[in-house]
């Protein structure tokens, strides 16, 4: 029994790791349709930031819940203005030149940081379930990864900002003629999913530690999640998450974690050969 | 009829390059000259099947670093290179029919497409880093995690096991493969197959309404290209006598792209202009040591996106043309614009 807790606490944990690695993706991708390669290296700017900022003696937390978001926000805006913007509508541009991106970024953070892993001490000691000892970081990175999918529904649904960034990402030039400046919003939304990789990456720093190339292992995680998910942002992220996090770490206790990732990568060809629009493009179709 | 020119010019550079470079150049030139060559067949599958086909494979070291495992594992069962070498090319045609299937036959649009085979290599990485362990061996060959399979037995004579073939020679079989390759997939764009996949490349749904099974195609071209790249590794493994998992990398399959983009989409030429453009470039500014080879790569890649994403194949041509209509005879010029205009997309030109 309590082993059961454990094996459902870490399959909670994965599901919600991939919901933080690929929810930034998906607001992108969903409302841009730009493939943002460079995302994995969001991602790992976010976890230097954070370890960055917690050296110079900023309380973990800020620098975790605020600074990696921030930095990453901030840097994904100068992106956009500067490369992504000069290529909407050529999604294979995008992505190549995305891609260039990720790698300029790997060769700059190897420069600055060198090739060795830095770590940031987990910040929460651990309890216990019955015999087994379980980090409570976990517990917090479900926590993290519940309040994102809920603070994007409310501000997809609640909020003018929502309301209008939905319209653009229905039909662009019909928002433009109804006045709205989907440029601006197109700004606004790619530095949030650069955010909300940043967050990705300050959460994630004092479990996996980072190097410069830590983003090609979330990249292809987050792409895969995304893809099986389809078009719904929220619904589709979840939904995904779910079915490969449970995959990925069920097949992880069963053999090794690379056997893991293995058994993600067959389950999200199977699914996406016979769901090629992704999970909400056959089910729940039509949810934020 | 259009081929003759193309593959004469190849015949005769390649020919060129055999006979002339090993009277003039080191052994230790030309070996670094070989990988030159063996990158440009890498490139040149890629260029076959993102210029002709529309299929923007992120994943084409996947191939490449099969063949080259493949090759590795059966020539150390083997002991002697030739039935090895038909596995090279085989093995990764296999798996590019079996991803292909999913994708093609799945209807995944090209940028899924480059995403899942951009997995499947970073997947394939993983999976021979995380294979050191005396465990994990084929046959007689360990395959040895990150360190991959060092001492494998290089090409001989096809069926006569005790002539190794020299560095010296190596050479001249590479640059007769790279002819191979390319005189090969000019022929196939010649014929019946490669117009349909330059049709389909244009619009799939035309293609597709005009009774044509344009998935079909598609997955042929991909298994072709996945079998040209497995030839390159195959030769890459040789080159060295060694193999390991750099060969599925970020890196190597980010240099497969900027190679065929550099050069120019849609040609043949420009695949092999690039590799062996770029290849010296990073040798020669990772011979400075000033700046991170990964950020160099990278400002080329955004630099020519933004810039120039018709490749150097494009503005060499456009001099030609400059040249050409500046010395050539002005009469002559003239009519050659009226009775053969360029085709639009500069497509099956090159």
């Amino acid at each position: 029994m309590d082993y059961f807790a454990v094996v459902c606490l870490e399959v909670l944990n994965a599901v919600a790791t991939l919901v933080l690695v690929s929810i930034g993706l998906a607001i992108v991708f969903g409302m841009m349709k730009v493939i943002n390669l460079a995302h994995g290296e969001f991602i790992m700017i976010g976890g230097y930031a954070a370890i960055t900022a917690s050296k110079l003696g900023v309380n973990i937390w800020i620098a975790i819940l605020l600074v990696s978001p921030i930095a990453v926000g901030l840097f994904g805006f100068v992106v956009e203005r500067c490369i992504v913007r000069y290529l909407y509508g050529r999604m294979m541009d995008t992505m190549l030149a995305t891609w260039g991106l990720s790698l300029l970024l790997i060769g700059l953070i190897t420069s600055i940081y060198g090739n060795t892993t830095i770590g940031l001490s987990s910040p929460l000691g651990s309890m216990t379930i019955g015999a087994y000892q379980v980090s409570l970081y976990t517990v917090f990175i479900i926590a993290v990864a519940i309040a994102v999918l809920g603070g994007l529904y409310l501000l997809l649904t609640r909020t003018d900002f929502g309301l209008v960034a939905r319209g653009v990402m229905q039909n662009a030039s019909m928002s433009a003629a109804l006045g709205i400046n989907p440029a601006r919003i197109y700004s606004v939304t790619f530095s949030l999913g650069a955010a909300l990789a940043g967050l990705a990456g300050g959460v994630l720093a004092p479990i996996t530690g980072v190097v410069p190339t830590i983003g090609v292992a979330y990249v292809a995680k987050s792409f895969i999640t995304v893809i099986g998910g389809g078009a719904s942002i929220l619904t589709g992220t979840l939904a995904a998450s779910s079915a490969f996090g449970t995959v990925n770490q069920l097949t992880t206790f069963l053999s090794t974690p690379v056997i893991g990732e293995v058994g993600l990568l067959l389950v999200a060809i199977v699914l996406v050969r016979m769901l090629p629009q992704g999970i909400t493009g056959r089910f729940f179709r039509g949810r934020v | 009829m259009k081929n003759y020119l193309p593959i004469g010019a190849c015949l005769a550079a390649g020919l060129a390059a055999i006979l002339i470079l090993p009277l003039f150049l080191e052994t230790f030139t030309l070996m670094e000259l070989t990988v030159y060559v063996i990158m440009s067949i890498l490139a040149l599958s890629l260029g076959f099947i993102w210029g002709y086909g529309g299929i923007l494979c992120f994943g084409q070291a996947a191939f490449f670093g099969l063949g080259s495992y493949a090759y590795a594992i059966a020539a150390i069962n083997f002991g002697e290179s030739t039935g090895a070498f038909a596995v090279a090319i085989v093995v990764p045609a296999l798996f590019a029919l079996a991803l292909g299937y999913f994708i093609f036959f799945g209807r995944i649009s090209d940028v899924y497409l480059g995403v899942i085979t951009l997995t499947v290599t970073l997947i394939l990485f993983n999976l021979t880093n995380s294979t050191s362990g005396d465990q994990y061996r084929i046959g007689t060959a360990a395959i040895g995690g990150f360190n991959g399979i060092p001492s494998i037995p290089t090409l001989n004579v096809p069926g006569s096991p005790d002539h190794i073939i020299s560095p010296d020679a190596f050479f001249v079989v590479c640059v007769g493969f790279l002819m191979a390759a390319y005189i090969g997939l000019r022929l196939l764009l010649g014929s019946h197959f490669g117009r349909v996949l330059v049709a389909l490349r244009e619009n799939e749904q035309r293609v597709d309404l005009l009774g044509y099974d344009s998935r079909k195609y598609k997955l042929a071209a991909f298994v072709i290209g996945g079998g040209v790249a497995g030839l390159s590794g195959c030769l890459f493994a040789n080159w060295g006598a060694f193999t390991s998992p750099t060969v599925f990398s970020l890196t190597q399959s980010a240099l497969v792209i900027i190679w065929v983009l550099v050069g120019g989409v849609g040609t043949l030429l420009g695949p092999i202009i690039g590799c062996f453009f770029v290849q010296w470039l990073t040798s020669y500014i990772g011979g400075l040591d000033i700046v991170n080879p990964n950020l160099l790569l990278g400002a080329v890649l955004i630099g020519f996106v933004l810039l120039l994403p018709k490749g150097l194949v494009s503005v060499l041509a456009k001099w030609g043309t400059i040249l050409t209509s500046h010395f050539g005879s002005k009469s002559a010029n003239h009519g050659r614009k009226h009775s053969s205009p360029q085709p639009a997309s500069g497509g099956v030109a090159q």
